[in-house]
């Protein structure tokens, strides 16, 4: 009894440490964002997250489109309710999918090249030697990365978007006999601007996640490579958590009124 | 130049410095000898303001820096390191490296790469390093570009953290040698931490010995062979008996 007592004690310091540190770490970020911003270190930051993402978001996307079209149909035809098909993968795409998984796999590439990135600056000293130059490694490091991650995620999902919209629709046309024109109509007639907006504000704050979790586990890395590896780890499974548990949050001050 | 008073640095319960007393003379090369864990790195670290000790005070150049548990902003001293794995920006090319800190105050492209090749020049590089990746460097020529970037800015203090670990007996030699020569152009003040006594020999004017976080003896380079302190002369000799376990 008194065994586990102290684990659960143990547990919650820690929790109540690392939540500390984390907030310790997010106010100097809001700090330096007032300091001068490094646009050349954004725009490079820009291409990796958004251009490099763009193939394995866009895939994603066309195949999620697609099996949601198949399993909308299948479990929709009993109803004769094939023509909601391309309504609903419209929506289930704009609202939820796109944003959530798009997200999802952008964490596993960002996040984690991210803390690998810091981590092994980190270990390396190159983060004391860019103090020593008089650089701010919060300024030149981590504000671009975070402005990157924001104003990335909603354009990778706009792309997510409009990919997976067709791949509903090339399943639809392909394999289940839909007309293209009509199936293109109804998902216009039936799509509305909060469904598109609410999917990109969603994206816009799992942006801000992606990176700041990866910068985070990043620059608090020690320990030689072990350590680097561990922060990577810690970056994707803390940053697809958040994800998911945010998503469940904004979903619900969205639309449960 | 350098003056620190009774400093102090924990980690965790663990005490690192224990009340460290060291005053280095302007223009001199001081060397800190000890071994492995005895405090060198984080005394120069707390010196660079990297880590924040618990007590004591710090001056450089009669300002003082350190002091009640906060440093206190001085942008007119210039301090250059030179850092034990050269420390070098991988996704830079070389001559961004060297001119890092003259990029980042604006300066234009042109001048920046002619710098670099210059200090570059200066470490016995040639101008075809400055397109290069760290990556593509052995150990010895990283160590040469890190010194270029430490002296680029024309430093009043520059410290060298174990300068000659991982290279073969020649490059060590080279760079003492051009610590020497370019510590020497540049009139900085020194301070360098290692546990080559050949190194230190040659690139000391004075010698501290610090052990458990303290000061334990300090002289001329000459006198550090006729010392008795036990402790000295256990290092200085790589006995394994002696009073350091």
């Amino acid at each position: 009894m008194i065994t586990i007592t102290k684990n659960i004690g143990k547990v919650a310091i820690l929790f109540l440490n690392n939540t500390g540190h984390f907030f310790i770490f997010f106010t100097k970020i809001s700090r330096s964002f007032f300091k001068p911003w490094y646009f050349k270190n954004i725009i490079n930051q820009m291409i990796f997250i958004g251009y490099f993402s763009l193939p394995v978001v866009s895939l994603t996307s066309f195949f999620t489109g697609g099996a949601l079209a198949l399993q909308i149909y299948y479990g929709g035809n009993q109803f004769n309710s094939e023509v909601i098909v391309s309504s609903i993968v419209a929506l289930g795409i704009t609202r939820e999918l796109g944003p959530v998984l798009g997200g999802i796999v952008v964490a596993g590439r960002v996040s984690s090249a991210i803390a690998a990135e810091l981590g092994t600056m980190k270990v390396t000293e190159q983060i004391d030697a860019l103090k020593t130059l008089s650089a701010d490694p919060i300024s030149y490091l981590i504000v671009p990365r975070i402005i990157s991650g924001i104003i990335m995620l909603p354009i990778l999902i706009i792309f997510a978007d409009i990919i997976g919209i067709m791949g509903g629709w090339f399943i639809g046309t392909q394999s289940l006999g839909f007309n293209g024109s009509v199936y293109i109509q109804n998902t216009i007639d039936f799509l509305d601007t909060n469904d598109i907006s609410s999917g990109l504000i969603k994206a816009s704050f799992f942006g801000f996640i992606i990176t700041i979790m990866g910068c985070y586990q990043g620059f608090n890395s020690s320990g030689g490579a072990q350590g680097v590896g561990k922060a990577t780890t810690n970056a994707v499974v803390s940053a697809s958590v958040l994800i998911l548990a945010s998503n469940y949050i904004m979903t619900n001050l969205f639309f449960a009124s | 130049m350098i003056k620190i008073e009774n400093l102090h640095k924990y980690f965790e319960n663990k005490k690192v410095l224990n009340g460290v007393n060291l005053h280095i003379k302007e223009g001199t090369s001081s060397v800190i000898i000890g071994g492995s864990g005895t405090g060198k790195s984080v005394l120069i670290k707390c010196i660079l303001g990297l880590l924040t000790p618990e007590e004591g005070r710090i001056s450089i150049k009669n300002n003082l820096i350190f002091e009640n548990g906060k440093f206190k902003k001085n942008n007119k001293i210039k301090i250059g390191m030179l850092f034990q794995g050269g420390a070098l920006f991988d996704s830079l090319q070389i001559w961004q490296n060297v001119s890092f800190y003259n990029i980042q105050n604006g300066k234009n492209k042109k001048f920046c790469l002619k710098d670099a090749i210059l200090n570059l020049e200066k470490v016995g590089l040639s101008k075809d390093v400055a397109s290069l990746y760290p990556s593509e460097l052995s150990g010895g020529m990283q160590k040469r570009v890190a010194l270029a970037r430490a002296i680029s800015i024309k430093p009043d203090i520059i410290f060298f953290d174990e300068p000659t670990t991982g290279l073969d007996p020649i490059s060590a030699d080279v760079i003492n040698k051009l610590i020497i020569e370019k510590v020497r152009d540049i009139g900085a003040t020194s301070l360098t931490i290692t546990h080559d006594m050949s190194s230190a020999r040659t690139i000391s004017d004075k010698i501290h010995m610090l052990h458990k976080g303290e000061i334990i003896w300090e002289g001329n380079k000459d006198t550090i062979n006729s010392t008795d302190n036990p402790f000295v002369v256990q290092f200085i000799n790589g006995l394994s008996e002696g009073p350091i376990n």
